[in-house]
């Protein structure tokens, strides 16, 4: 039930754009709707979805972290140059990248937690400047590469015609939707998201469990940084930009709320393939990337706008007789 | 202790005079270190690269006064940029002020979108302005076709306005000038300015008192639309060029520049003079780090560093102002 | 003079105005006369009518019944705006202003004077400073709204209503935050004020502003108008009886229960700014009322024990040990639980089905290693919402689309989902019918037969009296009385609640 009155609506309106590339693409290349091509099609788009993962409890919590991006950033330069100029074996220089990232993720939750009259805007604002700064004063404006062979396989690998990345995502995705939706802490995070007050007033601890989902989100950009220095084979300290608002597009147009308490965890990982699909389709039938921005931020927002005109009961209603 | 305690509230008293001690400490301190940085040609070098950050920072300081953000300006810059300078390439007899003007409109334009979708689709601001971001940085793309807009291509007397001055200053402060005067002004002077405040500061009592808060809010961003649009003029006329990437992530330092010159960002606090202390300072900071030899790739991590101090410390000096009207309620 | 019909006798007449929101008659056919130049007192218990009166006043509500004077001219009000270009002005107890603006901005914010477009600083400043300077204040216009005490946003709002002419001043609940020394500057104000033509309403619990101000009170009382009368006519116990003589029905029964021993106390408890010095103790199966006027500290003092805020001083005894809680996550695992006075915003999550809100402060004890068990869920909440007597709802509606009662009665099912010991109640029953309220009584009674120990905070004389066992009377954040349920009375509880004595110690407030 839930399922298509919320998802539903964002849902039936991408079926219609996704068919048609789907379809005008299918009649040029064969190599498209293939199995493997479709597998290899999300590599394209997976490595940013990580942080979209823990980004759905952020807006569930009520709260955002425009910080991500520059947390890819700062834990892979940090990991990069730990290899190359500190002679870290790769491996460990992996776990710190986590470890930079969860701290990273850490400082943003400590900092909103202690004095909880900040917005979350603004000190992941100023988080945002710093940790790319540091990013920057680490590689200045230089690259950083020359990883081990076997990093590559990171992103580049497969088991069959299936990406390892993939694998991982489904993994992650799958623990985090189960989290969010049968757990304790899920139902707490769901509350606190409603209702800070009453939640409070229910015994629950919102400041502890605003720390720890700030600081997996931090987690998480790490494990993007891993993927996406695997998958360039280098980095800069300017890579990842943007990233914090792709993945709060992709969660809102999953239908999660920005003013919390409210989504399906489902819809998120659905909105992150359909607009992967949707980008690399049109990316095949060269569509522009500006036509690709423009369609995407027209998207979010008439997503964002419908239930508020009351055509989202109308739309929900076509969503039904789709599904 | 009662010393500590009693200058703390001298500072607390006025956020810009204390703003404005750090600074001259500030120019004090890089004097001492390269005595360059206060010569004439210096300070008009760093005034000139601090004018586009200006102009955007009044139009945000409307934005964030009404308790809204706007992410989307850095597009709109290169749109309003972008499409003016098309028009001087396609149509090279169009006189310079024209082009100008052509920038304002197109930027005009784009706020406007942002404030009908913001005040009346209901859509909070930062998904907005994250929408239109990305729809307006898609439509430089497009009409630009992926290509830049050359030096050659550009109307000369549109390049040279920015190179040239009136009375001995360089246009562009004079236009920054301008922009802060005439905002102040506004701000301060006419009844549709104090309404921004007022809306900022309890939109309800704003609404029982009949102020409408859906034109306010359609006025003010068309209105940071319109500056970002002269910011667009501008950085095609000094960088002589027009590129699909103009402007890309400026948006931050403008929301840093006003958050340092102590504009609430949840509205109804802030001046003018704040935001000029606040683009002084982050044009001092751009300026005078590689002066004194602070490599300027140290710059981003202290302004966040900067900005991250500044807020915690809002919080502390309010939360001590809090204690303090407890204790005086006697029991 | 002749005194005719129409004649201006009174500059504001009241005539059979009634007033009915959903399930609730605010206003019966209530008559009532302004003279010029006078002040009048307006007084009753809460949730007597006083605010739907001034708000039919000041036009933010519309009579459904009767009709409104002003200088003998029929009027009708389409809304607040309309009254306050007939000159009336309200200044409420929380002031509506724009915290971060001065002064000045304030008083003439939507009508500032200007010249060719051009806002005239200086002469607004000057002419905010000459309202400020009639009210003695002792900041001037160009301090910001939000750096000032309530007793000056208070005078802010005086010199507001000064600024558009205000012929009617109404005050509601003036003195209730200020000091004794701010007190005696609000009346030197509305006496002022008074000299200088305003006729002024105001509404206040404290009898030393009606003696001191008033010429005549009229009393309201389950809606009515109960009667009006000379100041100096009339005595305290005269007033009491006017405002509470009601029969206690026997509503409330509570089972003669045996009490126990001595469950919570609390020793010196403080809080700067809020309460001080309070103690007292609960029992075993004994239902302890706290009673008091609005902002005597009660529900701070709840708020304090179940560990939302902080305490500044004093100790918590359970079953004799001190303990320590810190937030009420500790207070619950002690057994302490409290229902909220705020039921939307505290005590439940409306977007959620009553099921989820009853199991959530048991969330844990419904899973297992953090899974969460559907059955085990719905089965606790069907139990308790069924003990709570919930009226034709299921589990699954959601909590928002419920009447007041039935909210109620959820979230104390949502109480007792925990094993507590202690069971603090505010303001159980305040919006709720009388059918949920008897419901919510019988819970009660059977609560303190099962042996828990209860506290009750109430501001609804009836209810304290015939329910509890002892009462704690707190006023302006100190325990004034302590009385047990035999020699209670109306007229002594509040005789209690109201602050008449002058405050003994004057610290200087700088």
């Amino acid at each position: 039930m839930g399922v298509v009155s919320f998802t539903g609506i964002h849902i039936s309106k991408y079926y219609e754009l996704i068919y048609f590339p789907l379809l005008s693409e299918w009649k040029r290349s064969p190599y498209y709707l293939s199995g493997s091509g479709l597998l290899t099609a999300t590599s394209s788009f997976l490595e940013k979805a990580f942080i979209a993962l823990p980004m759905v409890f952020v807006l569930v919590i009520g709260d955002i972290d425009i910080s991500v991006g520059s947390t890819v950033a700062l834990s892979s330069v940090v990991m990069a140059e730990c290899y190359n100029k500190l002679g870290v074996p790769m491996g460990l220089a992996i776990v710190i990248c986590l470890l930079v990232g969860t701290l990273c993720g850490f400082i943003n939750g400590i900092i909103l937690t202690k004095f909880t009259e900040l917005f979350p805007m603004i000190v992941t604002l100023g988080t945002m400047i710093l940790y790319r700064g540091i990013a920057v004063m680490i590689l200045e404006d230089q690259a950083s590469k020359n990883f081990p062979s076997w990093f590559s396989n990171i992103f580049w690998g497969k088991i069959g015609s299936v990406p390892y990345m993939l694998i991982v995502f489904i993994i992650c995705a799958v623990v985090f939707g189960v989290l969010l939706h049968k757990t304790t802490f899920g139902r707490r995070m769901f509350a606190i998201g409603s209702n800070r007050t009453a939640s409070k007033y229910a015994g629950i601890e919102v400041q502890k469990i605003r720390l720890i989902v700030y600081t997996l989100t931090g987690l998480f950009a790490a494990v993007t940084a891993i993927f996406l220095t695997s998958r360039m084979g280098s980095t800069r300290p300017n890579i990842g930009e943007g990233y914090e608002l792709e993945a709060i597009s992709m969660v809102v147009l999953g239908g999660i709320s920005t003013a919390g308490g409210k989504g399906r965890f489902v819809g998120a990982v659905i909105a992150i393939f359909i607009i992967g699909f949707l980008r690399y389709g049109l990316g095949l039938i060269n569509t522009s990337a500006s036509a690709m921005l423009i369609i995407i931020g027209s998207l979010l927002i008439v997503a964002v706008m419908f239930p508020n005109l009351k055509l989202g009961s109308l739309i929900g209603k076509k969503a039904k007789k789709l599904m | 202790m009662e010393k500590i305690k009693s200058i703390t509230k001298t500072l607390t008293k006025s956020r810009e005079i204390s703003l404005i001690l750090v600074l001259i400490v500030l120019c004090a301190a890089i004097q001492l270190k390269n005595n360059q940085f206060l010569s004439f040609a210096n300070l008009n070098d760093l005034l000139v690269n601090a004018t586009i950050m200006c102009v955007l920072a009044v139009g945000m300081m409307c934005v964030l006064l009404i308790g809204g953000i706007d992410i989307s300006i850095g597009s709109t810059l290169a749109l309003s940029g972008m499409v003016a300078a098309l028009v001087m390439r396609d149509y090279p007899q169009t006189p310079a002020i024209v082009s100008a003007l052509i920038a304002i409109g197109v930027g005009l334009f784009c706020g406007f979108l942002n404030g009908v979708v913001i005040a009346k689709g209901g859509v909070i601001p930062i998904i907005a302005t994250l929408g239109f971001m990305n729809i307006f940085r898609g439509a430089t793309y497009l009409v630009a076709k992926s290509q830049w807009v050359h030096k050659e291509q550009i109307t000369p007397d549109f390049q040279n306005f920015t190179l040239n001055s009136l009375f001995g200053i360089n246009n562009m402060i004079t236009v920054a000038t301008l922009c802060f005067i005439i905002a102040a002004y506004f701000l301060k002077f006419t009844r549709t300015g104090r309404k921004i405040y007022a809306v900022g500061s309890n939109a309800e009592a704003a609404e029982v008192s009949g102020i409408s808060i859906t034109k306010i809010k359609i006025m003010v961003y068309s209105l940071m639309g319109a500056l970002a649009g002269l910011a667009g003029a501008l950085w095609v006329s000094k960088y002589a060029s027009a590129q699909g990437d103009s402007g890309k992530g400026i948006e931050m330092d403008i929301i840093a520049a006003c958050v340092i010159g102590g504009v609430s960002l949840t509205g109804g606090k802030g001046t003018m003079l704040g935001v000029v202390l606040g683009c002084l300072t982050l044009g001092i900071l751009n300026n005078a780090l590689p002066l004194i030899n602070v490599s300027s790739f140290w710059q981003d991590a202290i302004k966040g560093l900067i900005i991250i101090i500044a807020i915690i410390l809002n919080v502390m000096t309010q939360r001590s102002l809090d204690r303090n009207n407890l204790k005086r309620r006697e029991l | 003079m002749s005194v005719s019909e129409n004649d201006a006798k009174y500059v504001l007449e009241l005539n059979g105005i009634t007033k009915i929101f959903p399930g609730v008659k605010a206003l019966d056919k209530v008559h009532f006369q302004l003279r010029p130049g006078e002040i009048h007192a307006l007084m009753g218990e809460n949730g007597a009518g006083k605010s739907t009166f001034i708000k039919v006043i000041t036009g933010v509500h519309k009579a459904d019944e009767g009709e409104m004077f002003l200088d003998g001219k029929k009027v009708e009000f389409r809304g607040p705006r309309d009254a306050q270009a007939a000159g009336i002005a309200a200044i409420y107890q929380h002031v509506t202003a724009y915290p971060h603006l001065t002064v000045t901005e304030n008083i003439f914010m939507g009508h500032e004077k200007v010249k060719f477009g051009k806002i005239m600083w200086n002469q607004m400043n000057n002419e905010a400073n000459d309202f400020l300077k009639q009210l003695r204040a002792d900041f001037s216009a160009t301090v910001e709204m939000g750096a000032l005490s309530v007793a000056q946003q208070q005078m802010v709002e005086i010199a507001k209503a000064l600024s558009m002419n205000a012929r009617i001043i109404i005050m509601d609940e003036p003195t209730a935050a200020l000091t004794k020394t701010e007190s005696e500057e609000l009346y030197r104000i509305t006496e002022n004020l008074r000299d200088n033509g305003t006729s002024i309403i105001f509404i206040s619990h404290r009898f030393e502003d009606m003696y001191r101000l008033a010429t005549r009170v009229t009393v309201l009382r389950d809606s009515k108008n109960i009667g009006t009368y000379n100041v100096n006519e009339i005595t305290n116990d005269d007033l009491i009886r006017a405002m509470v003589g009601r029969e206690i029905s026997d509503l409330f029964p509570k089972p003669e229960v045996q009490i126990g021993e001595e469950v919570l106390r609390i020793q010196n408890f403080s809080r700067t700014g809020y309460f001080k010095n309070i103690s007292f103790a609960v029992r075993k199966g004994e239902i302890l009322g706290l009673t008091g006027l609005v902002g005597a500290g009660r529900t701070e003092v709840c708020e304090t024990i179940f560990g939302i805020e902080e305490k500044s001083e004093g100790k918590v005894f359970l079953y004799g040990k001190e303990v320590k809680i810190n937030n009420p996550t500790d207070a619950m695992k002690l057994g302490i639980g409290y229902l909220p006075e705020d039921r939307q915003l505290q005590g439940l999550i409306l977007d959620w089905g009553i099921g989820r809100n009853i199991s959530l402060p048991v969330i844990d004890k419904m899973s297992k290693h953090g899974w969460l068990n559907d059955k085990k869920e719905r089965d606790l909440a069907k139990r308790l919402a069924e003990q709570v007597d919930t009226k034709a709802v299921t589990i699954f509606d959601k909590a928002s689309s419920l009447s007041g009662g039935n909210q109620q009665k959820v979230v104390v099912a949502k109480l007792l989902s925990t094993d507590l010991k202690v069971i603090i109640l505010d303001e159980p029953t305040k919006g709720v019918d009388v059918g949920a309220k008897a419901a919510i009584y019988v819970i009660m009674g059977e609560l303190a037969r099962q042996g828990y120990a209860i506290i009750m905070v109430s501001s609804e004389m009836p209810e304290t009296l015939g329910m509890c066992d002892r009462i704690i009377v707190m006023c302006e954040g100190k325990v004034t009385g302590e009385l047990m349920r035999g020699e209670a009375t109306q007229e002594i509880i509040l005789d209690k609640a109201m602050a008449k004595s002058h405050h003994t110690t004057e610290k200087e407030v700088r």
